[in-house]
């Protein structure tokens, strides 16, 4: 009952926040600090990089921003942090969808509830990837082969993201792969250069160099669509190239990764009202589309009653599959 | 030869005036950040990180990379002058550099350390300029049971050694196991070992472990011991830099072992610090002066500073060319050259010849500029041993207390950096070893995570740590260095029945 009415309370917050004009509302007083739940380097933690190199430059605010990595535990450090903060607008927590995923499967001290939604700003797409000198020329052929042999599926993280879809996967196309939790993306694509593994379902900046290398190849997308035709990744192909997975007869017609931004539980409604019209100034720079096309992921903007319906949607989503898998927490 | 061509055009990228000010703004920060506990090399990487936003990537990566050697010559400072590691791969520093510093040659010890590091480094960059392709495949035939076999070995290189009694060797290593898999384990995606203190989810971090256990606990040693006086007579020598530099090349069999470790273990994962430890490790078993160890031994300093910064360079090279970041610095490199909107991966090397080979030639000219710039800061920093105990005490604990709050701005590292002193302490007095906790501590996870992916590849089966010639031989070797000690005992025994015959006869 709690966790209802407080998501109506931000929905309501959020509707209230889009029909008052912003600038007369609140304003930052003191440095804000971005917190990043990913180490330095990470997809995350390059996000709040990016945004704040924006605002700094656009002088979207007049406060200095600090940003600091809390990514231990697989993010959950960031989290635990943000809602050690309730009621703090100056600490902005930058994460994934880990932020309500994470919980339902690990003890984590934290839920998504405790925390204020800002905005999805971006999505990462996933596909599926092989190495270069498969003998697999489609997806179909690729899962004929697995439903022969168990094949090792590397991703990053367990019982995150990447495990959740290849258990897609296996439901989708009833095959069965050993699942190898590696610490990141990276990791796993130099895995499968080196033939450790068969497959993984990397987002494309995790393994763009790669597959311009000649060491891996793209299957299929995980994306209603192709992706949009951006420059060639190797001579002869681009992203707009690879079919969608269900093009191929893999059902899955949709699994995306979307980058979020959260302020601490219990902050008043002007105050994310701030939040959420500084991450729309950003969006609308030069820079913020630069640093989209550079990282290859797709340009999305949710928030408000948006953004809390995706949850919902996505939460169902993991949840079937965790509970099919036995993960979920008793 | 084509390499060597692509050199020379990457100098005449590198050797320009702005450049050259880069990479002296850079290694003064480097120096800076690395001298600090506790902020360290990849966060120092990280705040600058955004300032090279608009920057060209090959001026951007410059400065960042002359960033890193600075601060891999500065960690090394503090390891020395105070026992307090500024970089967790400058540990297996404090072992040596410390009783030397303490016995009055700050300048040597320094001197010893900057000039080996400097060695390593170079031998880093012309392994890295040769054979960056042939590297690039080696790095691939890891997989899982061959990383837990570079683990077992850096290990095994450290376990069988040292004066304590292997009980105790082995009482350490647990403790650090345990203390390594606290947080979020990667094979599950559960939490382990938190306590109920909902901050632990994100581990133990290393560098305040080592600051409480080297810094703090030699303190409270220190104020035990001898209160008063502990101030060192150092004369600021400038002739002592260079005759410890002189020095260097009797040691050449120590150097090209060390560095060949180093470049060993930045290739494959291990990365500097296990790199340090089992440079140290294999020097104190082989050198005649092993007995010496840990008394302020040059060859004790040597063999860690090499190593380090030999795995240091050559770790840009896995970064470069596979996307693997040998350590955490590299990690933060390459977030920021998919920012400037290059790729890391095979490719690199073929479209962006400039920028590569530019590194590569700063790497070169940015070592040459960190190792003159640290040596003249030598006798400043000798200087300081010169300042009374009572000054020096509490500033050692201010320094260790904003160390351990900036790794992650929190306090509960502060508490736990404080109660890792108290081990320290109790470590020393009950005589356990501290390098073995050490150890497990930084590798203790990762050697776990390789080990759970390997048996989930095996299916259970240790069989596929012998699969193939790579992986049998890596663990054979740890073995070997595990037994080795062990069968020199027996030798040593069957040699002299008469003497074991005799304390056997004692004993009863």
């Amino acid at each position: 009952m709690k966790i209802t009415s407080k998501l109506l309370l931000s929905t309501t917050a959020f509707m209230l926040a889009g029909a008052i004009p912003a600038a007369a509302a609140w304003q930052p007083q003191k440095p804000i600090e971005f917190v990043a739940t990913a180490g330095p380097g990470g997809g995350t933690d390059n996000l709040a990089r990016a945004v704040q190199s924006i605002v700094t430059k656009y002088k979207l605010t007049d406060q200095p921003i600090v940003v600091v990595n809390k990514g231990g535990g697989s993010g959950a450090e960031g989290y635990v942090y943000g809602r050690a903060s309730a009621g703090d607008p100056y600490k902005v927590i930058f994460g994934t969808s880990n932020a309500w995923q994470q919980p339902l499967v690990s003890k984590v001290a934290f839920n998504y509830t405790d925390l204020t939604p800002i905005a999805a700003m971006a999505q990462d797409e996933f596909l599926l990837w092989v190495k270069q000198d498969a003998p697999y020329k489609t997806a179909g052929d690729f899962l004929k082969a697995a439903a022969a042999t168990e094949f090792k599926m590397g991703g990053a993280q367990s019982k995150d993201t990447d495990e959740v879809l290849t258990r897609m996967i296996e439901k989708a196309a009833r095959v069965k792969f050993t699942y190898i939790p590696f610490k990141s993306g990276a990791e796993a694509a130099v895995q499968l250069a080196g033939g450790h593994i068969d497959a993984h379902v990397n987002n494309p900046s995790e393994s763009l160099g790669q597959w311009r290398g000649s060491t891996q190849r793209p299957l299929c997308a995980f994306s209603p669509k192709r992706l949009p035709q951006g420059p060639k990744v190797t001579a002869s192909e681009g992203w707009s190239d690879v079919p969608t997975c269900v093009e191929q007869g893999l059902a899955i017609s949709q699994y995306e990764q979307p980058r979020t931004v959260w302020l601490p539980g219990k902050v008043s409604p002007e105050q994310a009202a701030f939040y959420v019209d500084l991450m729309k100034k950003v969006q609308a720079t030069p820079e913020w589309k630069e640093y989209i096309e550079k990282t290859s992921q797709v340009d999305t903007f949710l928030t408000g009653a948006a953004f809390v319906d995706f949850i919902k949607q996505d939460l169902e989503h993991v949840k079937q599959v965790a509970g099919e898998q036995g993960w979920l927490l008793k | 030869m084509e390499n060597l061509q692509s050199l020379l055009h990457g100098f005449t990228i590198a050797v320009t005036v702005p450049h050259l000010t880069l990479m002296v703004i850079g290694v003064l920060l480097g120096i800076l950040v690395g001298v600090l506990p506790g902020l360290g090399a990849p966060n120092g990487v990280s705040l600058l990180l955004p300032l090279t936003f608009g920057m060209q990537p090959v001026s951007a990566i410059i400065l960042l990379s002359s960033m890193y050697w600075g601060a891999l010559f500065g960690g090394s400072v503090t390891s020395i002058l105070f026992n307090i590691p500024g970089e967790p791969s400058s540990v297996a520093t404090t072992f040596d550099g410390y009783p030397m510093a303490r016995d009055g040659r700050p300048t040597t010890a320094l001197a010893t350390a900057f000039g080996s590091a400097a060695f390593g480094a170079l031998v880093g960059v012309i392994l890295i300029t040769f054979l960056a392709s042939w590297v690039a495949q080696v790095a691939l035939a890891f997989g899982p049971p061959e990383y837990f076999a570079v683990y077992f070995l850096a290990f095994a290189s450290f376990v069988g050694m040292g004066g304590a009694a292997p009980i105790k060797t082995v009482v350490a290593l647990a403790i650090g196991f345990a203390i390594a898999a606290i947080g979020i384990d990667t094979v599950s995606g559960s939490v382990r070992l938190t306590m109920g203190i909902d901050e632990l989810v994100k581990g133990v971090s290393f560098v305040v472990a080592v600051m409480g256990l080297f810094g703090i606990g030699e303190l409270l040693i220190a104020v035990e011991e001898e209160f008063q006086a502990r101030a060192v007579s150092s004369k600021v020598d400038w002739k002592e830099v260079f005759r410890a530099l002189g020095r260097l090349p009797r040691y050449g069999i120590a150097l090209l072992r060390s560095a060949a470790i180093g470049c060993w273990m930045g290739i494959t994962p291990g990365g500097p610090t296990a790199a340090s430890f089992m440079s140290y490790g294999i020097a104190k078993r082989f050198s005649h002066n092993g007995a010496r160890f840990g008394s302020g031994e040059a060859e004790g300093i040597i063999a860690p500073e090499t190593a380090d910064h030999a795995a240091g360079t050559s770790a840009l090279l896995p970064m470069l060319s596979l996307g693997i970041p040998g350590s955490a610095t590299a990690a933060v490199m390459m977030g920021g050259l998919m920012i400037w909107g290059l790729n890391p991966g095979p490719m690199l090397f073929v479209d962006q010849k400039d920028f590569v080979w530019g590194l590569i030639a700063s790497m070169y000219v940015g070592n040459i500029v960190a190792v003159a710039l640290v040596l003249l800061t030598v006798p400043v920093f000798a200087a300081l041993m010169r300042i009374p105990f009572a000054v020096i005490a509490p500033l050692i604990v201010i320094i260790c207390v904003v160390g351990a709050y900036s790794v992650s701005n929190s306090y509960l590292d502060v508490v736990l950096m404080l109660g890792f002193g108290v081990v320290g302490y109790l470590f020393k007095k009950l005589h356990y070893p501290l390098a073995p906790l050490v150890l497990a501590i930084v590798i203790g996870d990762k050697a776990e995570d390789a080990f759970r992916q390997a048996m989930l590849m095996s299916k259970g089966s240790l069989g596929i740590f012998f699969a193939n010639r790579l992986v049998t031989t890596l663990v054979l070797a740890g073995m070997a260095l595990l037994l080795l000690p062990l069968a020199l005992q027996i030798v040593r025994l069957l040699r002299k029945p008469d003497e074991a015959a005799h304390e056997k006869v004692r004993i009863i």
